[in-house]
């Protein structure tokens, strides 16, 4: 799909959330000088061509007490790699599964998943039941904790367009 | 490195949810109602008014358990990103982090147990901005970036079940 610039300033009227009131379509046509109509049109639009994934309450985990945050890394034979990226995919607790690529020799690891959890203790487990139930114990994997975020926030798109180094400190932290 | 004192990100203290609370967190992850009004389609299913709604958002909101309510946008459609991650000696963790976390092409900053301890997230427009700002960072911490690009998503986002 290709991006004019007033899907440009679209994306960045939505991307930081709807404003929270009974029109908010309404409120970011007036923002930008559109119809409530065109708007919804549109970003109904940028959805069905999945450039936006999803439109929905967006939580932050580690606040709601999901704290042990694990990214998983294995190492799959390639002939492997689409038939257990999918099935761990398909795995509850999981929420993100990417295939990537090996920088030998420092990182032999080409598939990765994140499970969530509220404990460290839970989420092993859940590891320890995904190895078992679909016989992976001959793929090599490793569990990275994170015991601390330094940034998280949704990937912004539109604003990056005009960025200019001297302006990065405005962007520092959310 | 600036105060993380305040920052919700960090805490993992157990929160008290009402049940219309658990239901916007659980059910509306996806899906909100492609219509002029959403809210107020949302208190129909769920059977509230649409201002307790609204102010329910709005509260999750203030107290940092919800970021937004809006889009979430599908990784490498608009521009280009990458996974990457340093090796950082332990005693300079916070202070790389800090200069990473400046550049505001970096949008996620973890700290994770291994020996790459320090993982980020770039977004830019495109690839060669993604580049640059790896180029940057190597310069300004003086350690060799693991660039891990997406290669496949196997991964369909239906939001975060919080049953796990």
């Amino acid at each position: 799909m290709v991006l004019n610039d007033s899907d440009r300033q679209l994306i960045a009227a939505i991307q930081g959330g709807l404003p929270m009131v009974a029109r908010p379509y309404a409120a970011i046509g007036q923002q930008l000088g559109l119809d409530e109509s065109a708007v919804l049109a549109r970003v109904a639009e940028l959805q069905e061509s999945g450039l936006i994934k999803r439109m929905g309450v967006v939580v932050r985990h580690r606040a709601l007490g999901y704290s042990a945050n694990a990214m998983v890394v294995w190492d799959v034979p390639d002939a492997d790699i689409e038939r257990i990226g999918r099935l761990l995919a398909d795995e509850s607790c999981v929420t993100l599964c990417y295939q990537r690529p090996r920088r030998l020799p420092h990182w032999p690891y080409n598939l990765f998943c994140m499970i969530h959890g509220r404990e460290r203790d839970s989420v092993l487990r859940r590891i320890s039941q995904i190895v078992a139930f679909h016989s992976l114990e001959d793929i090599q994997h490793q569990v990275l904790f994170s015991p601390r975020a330094f940034k998280q926030r949704g990937a912004r798109y539109a604003e990056l367009d005009k960025l200019q180094p001297e302006s990065r400190s405005l962007h520092g932290r959310t | 490195m600036k105060s993380r004192n305040n920052d919700p990100a960090i805490l993992s203290t157990p929160v008290a949810l009402t049940a219309l609370e658990k239901t916007l967190l659980n059910d509306f992850q996806r899906g909100l109602p492609m219509t002029a009004t959403p809210f107020a389609d949302v208190a129909a299913q769920t059977g509230v008014s649409e201002e307790m709604v609204i102010d329910t958002l709005q509260s999750l909101q203030q107290r940092g358990l919800i970021s937004r309510v809006g889009p979430v946008f599908a990784p490498r459609r608009a521009g280009a990103s990458t996974l990457a991650a340093l090796s950082v000696p332990e005693d300079q963790l916070d202070e790389v982090a800090g200069i990473v976390n400046e550049f505001a092409e970096v949008n996620h900053n973890y700290q994770r147990e291994h020996d790459y301890n320090l993982w980020f997230v770039v977004t830019a427009p495109d690839q060669s901005q993604v580049d640059r700002v790896l180029a940057e960072i190597e310069s300004a911490t003086g350690l060799p970036v693991l660039d891990l690009p997406l290669e496949r998503s196997f991964y369909i986002d239906l939001g975060f079940p919080l049953w796990c």
